[in-house]
């Protein structure tokens, strides 16, 4: 799939050149609106430490004391029907609960697998493809007050299922 | 939620490790987990400022609204009970283009102003209407097109292609979109049938 791997190596140079390009051509200030913008990037990954750090030692003592092994080793037969390598299972319950947690679970699995491998691969397109719907679902329901959610977790739980596959399928064709 | 699987996977990890006698691993794992995690954000840092930098001149030069423009004809059918012209659709779109770019901070917002909006629609009711609970499930699925914070941890594991999963990431987002879309209409046809029974 060269051409696959040719958009994900442009893609970031080019929107990089455009932006600056397009800003320029608009007569932004570009730099002192990057730095502008680049303070909320140390807020955003400040906040995050605390989430992180919960979560990875947890998953830290789960893995430890060879729980994961175990939980992994029950499930397996039915993963690899599926074809969904064991370690991943856990990140996929997760996903839809919370974020943060999640990411710490993708950087888990990618600290012990590598980020090269089918695992790292699949948990980092997992993580990227879909969000944290109950997070989505309390925040902007919560907000407006809408007490009767209708179907909405639902078709939100299925459409994280549907990314799920969509990310085995696409990942184990591409690599 | 978070809360019992944050709690579970402590304690079973605990009692899995005194019935194994695997205690000095665990003591092991619990200051190891806690050093990485500092680590994955400090390599966060570099990646979240500069993209929202220059997420930031993009949004300043008008990128957003031209592109939320380009988003517009696709937004009316998703959402046919939003007169066009109303300010939810405006919300709409501008809370899908700055997903779109990563920019979940500025997302949210927008997202809760068009929930706003959407209620006024529905008479105020306290009852997800059809238009919120497809707004949901496009905001759940996620439309991202670069996955900045995978990239960062991709980074700092040293991985030989970081950016590699940029395009299926955007082909699963896709994927996904869709059938949260098609989901949506399913549960939409079946609410219609049950009502006109």
């Amino acid at each position: 799939m060269a051409w696959l791997s040719l958009i994900s190596m442009w893609l970031i140079p080019g929107m990089i050149a455009f932006i600056l390009l397009y800003g320029t051509f608009k007569k932004v200030p570009t730099y002192e609106s990057f730095v502008e913008g680049g303070k909320e990037g140390i807020h955003i990954a400040v906040s995050i430490v605390p989430y992180l750090i919960g979560m990875m030692v947890a998953i830290g003592i789960f893995r430890a004391s060879g729980a994961l092994d175990s939980l992994v080793e029950w499930v397996r037969p039915l993963l690899l029907w599926i074809g969904l390598p064991p370690e991943v299972f856990p990140l996929a319950i997760i996903r839809p609960i919370s974020g943060n947690a999640a990411l710490g679970m993708v950087s888990d699995l990618i600290a012990v697998h590598g980020p090269d491998s089918f695992i790292g691969r699949l948990a980092s397109v997992m993580q990227g493809s879909t969000d944290t719907t109950f997070y989505v679902l309390t925040v902007y329901f919560g907000a407006v007050g809408i007490k009767r959610m209708g179907d909405a977790l639902k078709v939100g739980l299925w459409a994280d299922v549907a990314g799920f596959i969509a990310a085995l399928v696409i990942v184990s064709w591409m690599f | 939620m978070v809360n019992f699987i944050w709690v579970g996977l402590t304690i079973i990890g605990l009692i899995f490790a005194a019935v194994n006698g695997k205690m000095d691993e665990v003591n092991e794992a619990v200051f190891k987990s806690a050093g990485e995690a500092v680590t994955i954000c400090i390599g966060l840092v570099s990646v979240l400022v500069f993209w929202l930098g220059l997420m930031r001149i993009a949004e300043e030069a008008g990128l957003l609204k031209q592109l939320a423009r380009l988003f517009e004809p696709f937004a009316r059918r998703l959402f046919p009970d939003v007169p066009s012209g109303h300010p939810a659709m405006g919300y709409i779109l501008s809370n899908m283009t700055a997903n779109f770019f990563g920019l979940g901070n500025a997302a949210t917002p927008l997202g809760i102003k068009a929930m706003e909006e959407l209620k006024r629609l529905n008479g105020g009711k306290a009852e997800a209407s059809r238009s919120m609970i497809t707004f949901l499930a496009i905001n759940t699925s996620s439309i991202t097109l670069i996955p900045t914070t995978v990239l960062a941890i991709r980074f700092s594991y040293h991985s030989a292609s970081p950016a590699e999963i940029i395009a299926p990431t955007i082909c699963a987002t896709a994927c996904s979109t869709v059938a949260a879309i098609a989901i949506d209409r399913f549960f939409y046809r079946r609410r219609k049938k049950r009502e006109e029974k």
